[in-house]
């Protein structure tokens, strides 16, 4: 009998949730699912979370063009300092490395699901879902990563490859920067006598009153 | 904008009143209008000031209006999407006023009907629900102190010394006091499945800003917040909710926050992958680096303060770290050669900015002024040279490396690089 208590007891511990010792406030209402259905746009990188819907390169080239191509450049490659979505391949490991969803982006979801939930700039969640498929072809065929012929589904999802897919890693500062950890830093004569080699002020790009937005 | 002399003059005030210990001007330059100083008696000791009730939102002297957060027009495309900085060399103590608290917003600052607003729960949990503002203060209430850094605050600074401010180079920094209820409260009040991993938070702004935070870490000690510094969260800052996520870079600190997912899986969204991951030399990219290093600058004297005075001199700055506590600040007058502890005055939270000085007397030589912050966990503020070794200059990101500030003998201070 003590054997068998002592087995439920474990079995509690071990699959009580973390906070299980709190108690419960009954504040709140629950969410019916039909709430849940209008929020609820995330989508992750194996495709969950991505809407019914279609859309092909062709389909999507007019979309950017009206919608897109006036902050983005026709092609992707940006009017300004909007960001650049096309070009930037082997750039990464240069000097002047240039991030594009070619270049950078690991996922098609981060694409699609950015899209999603935030543009067009200033319009955002305007586009249906035929039209965020058409033009999230059409973004990845300025990459050149699907044919001018392709269609975007839920279908076609697993068919897209990202360039830049392996091109990420976790946080690893504990074990490669471990030496910034030191109880006993130098104190004394820690570096040989050092000499200014660049001055702020020689760039002179900070901003004085007269540039200040909002000012006037 | 103000003629030439009135800029002048104010600029003499603004340095005497509100730039910090090291900035305070000799007597002779507040002379500016002799009928208010001794023996006279000034105008405002004869007449009726306002009675109370004209400022019923009272505001900073209006001698003060250059504390104020600034802009860097130039870094980006619209100001709907950019930052504006803490002006941190006019600020002491560890409290940031709410007023100046810096700004990042990606598609705006959204104006939120608080009687609209509600923070849905779902996901992988027994029950999804709905709350009010109203619900939400229901529960049972902390106050916390919290510094909140961008991830790129000092971004600017990787290829060398760039903007000549503290304000541009380390305002993307400020702590206040939150209140809220602790995020675990929340979780558990709609009840975790087994398999629950990760949160997805996201906003209510045009940018509906999105970030996975693992399930312990929430657990741990976020909050949501609806109040800073005692009143409810500025409009800029999240009103009228914000996530509170100690220690780690802002970006996940989402603002208007009105929907929390939980999931098994990380969810990559673009600001997690094509932003706020650090690039390294050789083109790979590190991601999901939440934790701010623990980082101090020296906030007066720096290029806007404006000179300093030979003989008594204080230096004045704030050191905070993403992992614990600050155990302890050091400070150089010879770029790094030489250090000593400097003094910390007032209260000492765990991942909260703290107030450190160090006073001498300045015979007016050449200074390269730096400061180190050591936190309880033992790590060391790095310079900026050993934090490129590693890292590169390509990371945008996570830039703690060690200031310098060059005091020049007729007492103005410029950012410099050391080599």
């Amino acid at each position: 009998m003590s054997r068998w208590v002592s087995a439920l007891a474990l079995v509690a511990y071990v699959c009580a949730p973390a906070s299980a010792q709190e108690r419960h406030y009954n504040i709140g209402l629950a969410a019916t699912p039909q709430q849940i259905s209008g929020w609820d746009i995330d989508i992750r990188p194996d495709g969950v979370g991505a809407p019914p819907g279609q859309g092909s390169v062709k389909q999507g080239e007019d979309i950017y063009m009206n919608q897109c191509a006036a902050c983005h450049g026709e092609f992707g490659e940006s009017a300004g300092r909007w960001p650049q979505l096309a070009q930037g391949k082997g750039t990464l490991a240069s000097n002047d490395p240039v991030k594009t969803v070619g270049s950078y982006f690991p996922y098609l979801s981060s694409v699609f699901d950015y899209i999603r939930r935030a543009m067009p700039f200033g319009n955002a969640q305007s586009l249906s879902n035929d039209e965020l498929y058409a033009v999230t072809a059409y973004v990845l065929n300025l990459n050149d990563i699907v044919d001018d012929k392709f269609v975007l589904s839920k279908q076609t999802w697993q068919q897209v490859k990202m360039p830049n897919a392996g091109g990420f890693y976790d946080d690893d500062r504990q074990t490669t920067e471990k030496r910034f950890w030191n109880k006993n830093p130098c104190m004394k004569d820690c570096v040989p006598p050092v000499k200014i080699i660049g001055r702020a002020r020689a760039i002179d790009v900070t901003p004085d009153e007269k540039t200040q937005r909002g000012v006037e | 904008m103000q003629e030439p002399n009135d800029r002048r003059k104010s600029r003499r005030r603004f340095l005497a009143g509100a730039a910090g210990i090291a900035a305070a001007a000799p007597l002779k330059a507040l002379a500016d209008n002799l009928q208010n100083q001794p023996p006279n008696v000034p105008e405002w000791t004869h007449t009726l000031g306002d009675g109370v009730g004209v400022r019923p939102y009272g505001t900073p002297s209006k001698y003060e209006k250059g504390v104020v957060r600034r802009t860097v027009p130039w870094l980006t495309a619209t100001p709907e999407s950019s930052v504006s900085f803490t002006p941190l060399h006019a600020l002491e103590g560890i409290i940031t006023p709410n007023g100046v608290c810096f700004e990042r917003h990606h598609s705006g600052v959204a104006e939120i009907d608080p009687a609209d607003h509600r923070l849905m729960l779902h996901g992988l949990v027994d029950k999804p629900l709905i709350f009010t503002l109203g619900d939400i203060e229901r529960f049972p209430r902390v106050n916390k102190i919290y510094f909140l850094e961008c991830a790129a605050n000092t971004g600017m600074e990787w290829r060398g010394a760039q903007l000549n401010g503290c304000q541009y180079t380390h305002g993307m920094v400020h702590c206040v006091q939150y209140t809220g209820v602790p995020l675990k409260t929340l979780l558990n009040e709609a009840g975790l499945k087994p398999n629950a991993k990760w949160i997805l938070a996201e906003g209510a702004d045009a940018a509906a800003m999105t970030r996975s935070i693992p399930l312990d870490k929430a657990l741990d000690d976020c909050l949501v917040a609806y109040r800073m510094n005692g009143e409810r969260l500025r409009p800029e800052n999240g009103y009228p909710l914000r996530l509170v996520v100690p220690g780690w870079e802002g970006n996940v600190w989402i603002k208007w926050l009105r929907r929390i997912k939980i999931g098994d899986e990380p969810w990559f969204t673009r600001e997690e992958t094509s932003k706020y991951t650090d690039l390294l030399e050789n083109g790979k990219a590190r991601q999901f680096t939440w934790v701010m290093d623990a980082k101090s600058v020296i906030t007066s004297p720096s290029p806007q303060t404006g000179p300093v005075q030979k003989g008594f001199t204080g230096l004045s700055g704030l050191a905070w770290s993403g992992r614990g506590k600050i155990d302890r600040v050091d400070v150089s007058l010879d770029g790094g050669r030489n250090w000593r502890t400097a003094r910390i005055d007032g209260p000492i939270f765990d991942k909260a900015c703290v107030r450190f000085y160090y006073e001498f007397d300045w015979n007016g030589d050449a200074l390269l002024l730096q400061s180190r912050a050591m936190d309880e966990t033992g790590y060391v503020q790095p310079s900026k040279s050993e934090l490129r070794k590693i890292r590169g200059v390509n990371s945008i990101y996570h830039n703690n490396g060690i200031q310098t500030w060059h005091l020049k003998p007729d007492g103005e201070v410029e950012n410099v690089e050391m080599g």
